[in-house]
């Protein structure tokens, strides 16, 4: 809805530059970029870059900042006012996935008439483009529903802005910062994921940016415990499902995540990685998995020509994979007492396509409802045994898959309460996928090391 | 016949017929008994228990009370027809299960059988077929356990069972011993689904996990996915495709490697991650593949969580998924390897597509007590293993979609460790592995192939009086070459090619075509001529000083042990000039230092206390035990030493047999007062090995042996002869002392040995303390 009504708008005062796609550029003039760039020339000239390549798994504390963005963000304080112990605005968190970018923008609330003054104009029209918006070019969307408000961040009161938009979409981003100088506001841009790495050079020499790389484990998890830690606009931030065994009467559940350690944290972006967290700063990453959101994704673009996750979804809420899998009763007739397996348990995840006819005459529906159902259950049956073996009894799901798919979140709390005779219950987070990128937010609002 | 769905796809059209006569198949059909059936989805296997008539060559001593005359035998050779039970497992595909069924009806004679145990998913499906054809009555036995059954069989009684999968290694299969001791395992069987099995004892295991993630997702998808129907036609597609066009890697993501966690960056991230687009075509090739390794994976991992939880290191992989297939193998091997980080190893079985079979067979053989016995793999009648590799061996690629067997031959006696052995789980008979050692395997081949010519005649000589000797030594030699031409192709396809494997697999086909003991009169001649010199040789060896006396009697035991059939200078030799004595065998051999040349040692030891018991394996008939091993066993005895000669319980060669060798030893006794006492005083005992092979395997021994090495105490072995000392057990550690003697009568491995033709091991080792 919001994505087409910007469309139409077509020429608003955000739209007006030809980079479509990602987001419509605020238009910004070139001298103020210019006249703000030459404050900082001679800082970010002297690019040394951090060396996070080696970030150790259990301690993670980045003691030497010397040369890095935060260092540079230090020096420009000083140069600007030295009255705030603070980064400078934008505030941003970035989190470079395989397949989705996530960004968090924490739009302050409680500027002062004389900040508005002062405010620079490509930064206010950032603010502006993003808060005014809720998609940005073809692909770009901002999560309304997950916006955290009136949330106090480093001394200032705002609303935290979730938004997203396509790996693939990456260079048209970068782009656009070039185009609106982005650099010239000297902003320390903190970014996780992979393509931290993979994107590093390319705003470097396309944007004249920085990226302060973080590792996405550490940030999951601080941006996770943060989360949980502020709740969700009043309410809490986790959920499960009650009687999960049960389709009928399998309700959602608030639920809060007080005392979670140990846990099992699984992460289903388009791999899947399977952390045990002991503590705030002290994690290890048990397995992962290739078997994702990636992979759902992938075979059913593949299978039924869709091309989102939303259709994809879409397409396995109304199908049925019973047609598709081959259950414990199709081989054996009822159950396999032998070894205790019910016969509605499915024996082989596709197992019906061997068969020509039943191939020809499969809808699309259900073949992303199996797809759906076989990663899903994979990455259960994975998790479940991770639990086994590390001895943890508390599973928490994350990572964009579970994005709109109660189907998936309901197979989850269903194969984990199953197979764990009740013991074990999954748990999972309103802000799925977001947590990386929170967690890069904060790593830069750490910067604020007093002197 | 009923049209099969296959498709003759990528020039691989299969020939459909049967491409041996079904006699040949359904062998021993007449006495059959106990029929099992294991219908998978494209294979049937039957199996049915039966006896074998064959011929076996039997000595029986004259009755010499009175007179003795000059030209009378030593003894009687008579061949007898003697009955031995045998499996027989035949495996085919499913389309040609009524052409089957209707050939078993016609030729099953003597059956009682009322029932027929079925197993496998088609076991339902066919049976009203089954019934109706056979007229036997079905039996369904459940699946999981009797793939177990046969998997706990398969690994007790064949060698060389369970391999390790390198691939672009020489040799890609890497076989492992056997262990005594089976238990515990799991067992990962990749059908359609997967069922994670842990095996603990023969009656217990407990299936511990699964995932519906298995050959029927690789199939059904990979159907969905590339149109290509077969499953092997997929396979193929696989090993053709590049996964890194679908699947997302780490570097797709990282741009290189994830450093901080290790995850390289050739890793997948997400299986299929870069098909989540409308924009591109993939090929199918690299969407079977990137299924392959999706697949694969998940299993590797799985299995590896599994084995973590159980603390279990032993993973046997089978399924349909897996059956043979490298591809599979390696794939599963590949991610075993990086989730166990190398800690557990991905093991395969050889007649993984036997254990349904097999299993449901034993459950209904419960009354013959099989497992009460042990069993031997025939190599005549087993097709051994071949690879379906597509590109490997495409002349064999067709015989996959024909018949395969394998019959195992119940043995007389339970075969067990010999309980001298340091170290049972790590012992390896062969000396050289020839699936390793492609210049040996050339060689052996080769030199085993030219020696054709004269076992063909040897055998049709031992027979003059049988019409249809000739005819049957030219099957025999058909099928012997055969089996040399498969292993050349595929030199795993009995488990490690050894020399002792390929003469035993030629014992196998004499046998087979009736040639029972081919020297049987060979033997009884230089028996008899033998003993008549075996006084003046104890007296001229008496006349000799101490010092002097220990080594003419090592002397005289290589030299006996130069006359050697089995060696093929020895045999041309001998067949040349058949006066060719003990003086002139004495002046081949070569002088000290011998090639390896402990003597000196031994000596010393000599000086010292007496041993308590020797257990003496034994080599050739004539000369070599009347007067080579007798003089020294005389010695020994004289010294305070007890003596066991473990002889072969079967003919093979001119190997003396335990029949024979009690008829040789009551003639010695007479004439011998030493050995009369020996055996009166039971201080000389003759045992069987339970071996019918030239060579020897000391994990495989009769049980009562090892039950007399454990009452007598025993505390040296000496080993005698090519086969048994250097072939095999020549790096065979024992925890007591043991002598090795050989005459090497190779020259190709006398070479090798850095040594010349007829040149001397002699390995005395003593345990380390």
């Amino acid at each position: 809805m919001d994505k087409s009504i910007v469309e139409q708008n077509g020429v608003g005062p955000w739209c007006a530059n030809a980079l479509e796609n990602v987001f419509h550029s605020p238009q910004i003039s070139n001298d103020t970029c210019n006249a703000s760039s030459t404050t900082t020339t001679s800082t970010s000239g002297g690019t040394t870059s951090s060396s996070n390549g080696t970030t150790e798994h259990f301690q993670h504390h980045h003691q030497d900042l010397h040369g890095s963005p935060a260092k540079k963000c230090r020096l420009r304080r000083r140069v600007d006012s030295g009255k705030k112990n603070r980064p400078p605005f934008p505030w941003f968190g970035m989190d470079i996935g395989g397949t989705l970018v996530k960004l968090v923008y924490f739009e302050p609330k409680d500027i002062t008439a004389e900040e508005e003054q002062e405010e620079v104009e490509n930064l206010k029209s950032i603010r502006k483009y993003l808060t005014s918006n809720t998609a940005y070019g073809k692909t770009g969307i901002r999560d309304v529903h997950l916006e955290l408000k009136n949330l106090t961040m480093c001394g200032r009161k705002g609303n935290l802005h979730f938004i997203r938009f396509p790996t693939q979409a990456m260079h048209r981003f970068i782009q656009m910062g070039r185009d609106k100088n982005f650099s010239s506001l000297h902003t320390t841009l903190c970014a996780t994921g992979g393509g931290a790495y993979k994107f590093e050079e390319d705003f470097r020499a396309m944007a004249d940016l920085e990226l302060h790389k973080l590792d996405e484990l550490d940030c999951l998890i601080q941006g996770l415990l943060y989360v949980d830690s502020v709740g969700f606009n009043g309410h809490p931030e986790c959920y499960f499902f009650e009687n999960p065994s049960d389709p009928h009467n399998c309700v959602k559940k608030t639920c809060c995540l007080d005392n979670p350690f140990p846990m099992l944290l699984v992460n289903i972006g388009s791999g899947v990685s399977i952390l045990a967290v002991y503590s705030k700063d002290n994690y290890k990453r048990v397995t992962g998995t290739s078997l994702g959101g990636g992979t759902f994704l992938g075979l059913c673009c593949l299978l039924t020509g869709c091309e989102t996750f939303e259709e994809a979804l879409e397409m396995a809420a109304k199908g049925d994979s019973t047609n598709v899998d081959k259950l414990v009763k199709d081989i054996y007739g009822g159950d396999y007492e032998r070894f205790g397996l019910q016969g509605s348990a499915v024996a082989s995840s596709f197992g019906h396509m061997m068969s020509k006819e039943k191939r020809d005459t499969i809808s699309k529906e259900d073949l992303a409802r199996a797809t759906l159902v076989s990663i899903t259950n994979n990455i259960g049956s994975i998790a479940r045994m991770c639990t086994v073996n590390e001895k943890i009894e508390r599973v928490v799901f994350v990572g964009n898959f579970l994005r709109i798919n109660m189907v998936s979140t309901k197979l989850l709390a269903y194969a984990m309460d199953f197979w764990s005779k009740g013991q074990l219950k999954a748990l999972f987070l309103e802000h799925e996928g977001y947590f990386g990128a929170v967690g890069a937010l904060l790593e830069l609002l750490k910067m604020t090391d007093d002197f | 016949m009923a049209t099969c769905s296959r498709i003759g796809g990528g020039g691989h059209s299969m020939d459909k017929s049967i491409t041996l006569p079904p006699d040949e198949i359904f062998r021993n059909l007449e006495n059959a008994k106990r029929f099992a059936i294991d219908i998978g989805g494209s294979l049937t296997k039957l199996a049915y228990y039966s006896t074998v008539q064959h011929k076996v060559a039997k000595v029986r001593s004259f009755d010499h009370t009175g007179k003795e005359t000059e030209d009378e035998p030593l003894y009687e050779i008579s061949v007898q027809e003697e009955i031995t039970a045998r499996l027989h497992f035949i495996k085919f595909e499913n389309a040609y299960i009524e052409t089957c069924l209707d050939f078993v009806k016609d030729h099953l004679v003597n059956t009682e059988t009322k029932v027929i145990k079925a197993t496998g998913g088609g076991a339902h499906k066919f049976k009203d077929l089954l019934e109706k054809k056979l007229k036997l009555k079905v039996d369904k036995e459940d699946e999981m356990s009797c793939l177990i059954k046969g998997c706990n069989f398969v690994l007790k009684n064949i060698p060389h069972e369970a391999f390790v999968y390198v691939k672009h290694a020489e040799p890609e299969f890497r076989f492992q011993t056997t262990h005594p001791d089976i238990f515990p395992y799991l067992l990962i069987n990749i059908g359609s689904g997967v069922s994670i099995v842990k095996v603990e004892s023969e009656d217990k295991f407990e299936r511990i996990g699964g995932s519906s993630i298995g050959g029927g997702t690789f199939w059904g998808l990979g159907a969905l996915l590339t149109k290509t129907k077969r499953f092997d036609e997929l396979l193929q597609l696989a090993s053709r495709g590049q996964h890194t066009s679908v699947d997302m890697l780490v570097k797709d993501i990282y741009g290189g490697a994830y450093g901080s966690l290790g995850l390289t960056g050739d890793l997948i991230a997400s299986s299929f991650g870069k098909s989540a687009t409308a924009d591109k075509e993939f090929s199918k090739e690299d969407m079977a593949k990137s299924l392959l390794h999706m697949i694969s994976n998940d299993i590797g991992q799985l299995a590896c969580l599994y084995a973590r939880l159980h603390n279990l290191s032993r993973v046997y992989f089978g399924g349909f998924f897996i059956r043979g297939h490298p591809v599979t193998m390696h794939t599963i091997t590949y991610s075993i390897n990086f989730f166990t980080k190398g800690e557990v190893q991905a093991l395969f079985l050889r007649h993984e597509g036997y254990l349904g079979a097999i299993g449901a067979f034993l459950k209904g053989a419960e009354e013959d007590n099989p497992n009460q016995y042990s069993w031997g793999e025939n190599y005549a009648g087993s097709s051994g293993l071949m690879s379906v590799s597509p590109d490997m061996f495409p002349m064999q690629r067709t015989r996959s979609g024909t018949f395969d067997m394998l019959e195992m031959d119940r043995l007389e006696r339970q075969l067990v460790n010999l309980p001298l052995l340091l170290d049972s789980s790590s012992y390896i008979p062969d000396t050289v592995d020839l699936t390793e050692d492609a210049m040996a395997r050339e060689y052996w081949l080769s030199c085993f192939e030219e020696a054709l010519d004269g076992v063909v005649k040897r055998a049709v000589v031992s027979q003059p009086d049988l019409q249809d000797a000739r005819e049957r030594a030219e099957k025999f030699r058909l099928k012997y070459r055969h089996k040399l031409q498969t292993l050349r192709h595929q030199p795993c396809a009995y488990g490690s090619l050894t020399v002792r494997s390929l003469l035993d697999t030629r014992e196998h086909c004499l046998n087979e075509f009736n040639f029972p003991d081919p020297y049987s009169q060979i033997k009884q001649r230089e028996n008899d001529l033998a003993l008549r010199y075996f006084q003046k040789v104890v007296r001229s060896v008496e006349m000799l000083n101490w010092e002097d006396r220990q080594f003419a009697l090592v002397k005289g035991l290589l030299a006996g042990n130069m006359f050697d059939w089995g060696a093929k200078a020895v045999s041309d030799v001998l067949e040349t000039d058949p006066t060719f004595g003990f003086d002139e065998a004495k002046q081949q051999l070569q002088e000290r230092p011998w090639l390896v040349d402990s003597y000196s040692k031994w000596i010393e030891r000599l000086k010292g206390p007496p041993h308590k018991c020797a257990l003496f394996f034994i080599d050739n008939s004539g000369i070599d035990i009347i007067l080579g091993v007798f003089p020294l066993v005389r010695e020994l005895l004289c010294r305070g030493t007890e003596v066991v000669l473990a002889s072969n319980s079967g003919p093979a060669l001119n190997d003396v047999t335990y029949n024979e060798l009690q008829i040789l030893t009551e003639r010695i006794a007479a004439m011998d007062s030493v050995i009369h006492s020996g055996i009166t005083k039971e201080r000389l005992i003759l045992v069987q090995s339970g071996s019918s092979s030239p060579c020897l395997d000391l994990s495989r021994l009769d049980k009562g042996l090892a039950t007399l090495v454990r009452e007598r105490h025993t505390d040296l072995v000496v080993i005698e002869g090519m086969g048994r000392a250097i072939h095999t057990n020549y790096y065979a550690v024992l925890r007591c002392e043991s002598l090795k003697l050989a005459v090497i009568k190779n020259s190709w491995l006398a070479e090798r040995l850095g040594g010349k033709i007829y040149s001397v091991v002699f390995k005395y080792e003593q345990p380390a303390k």
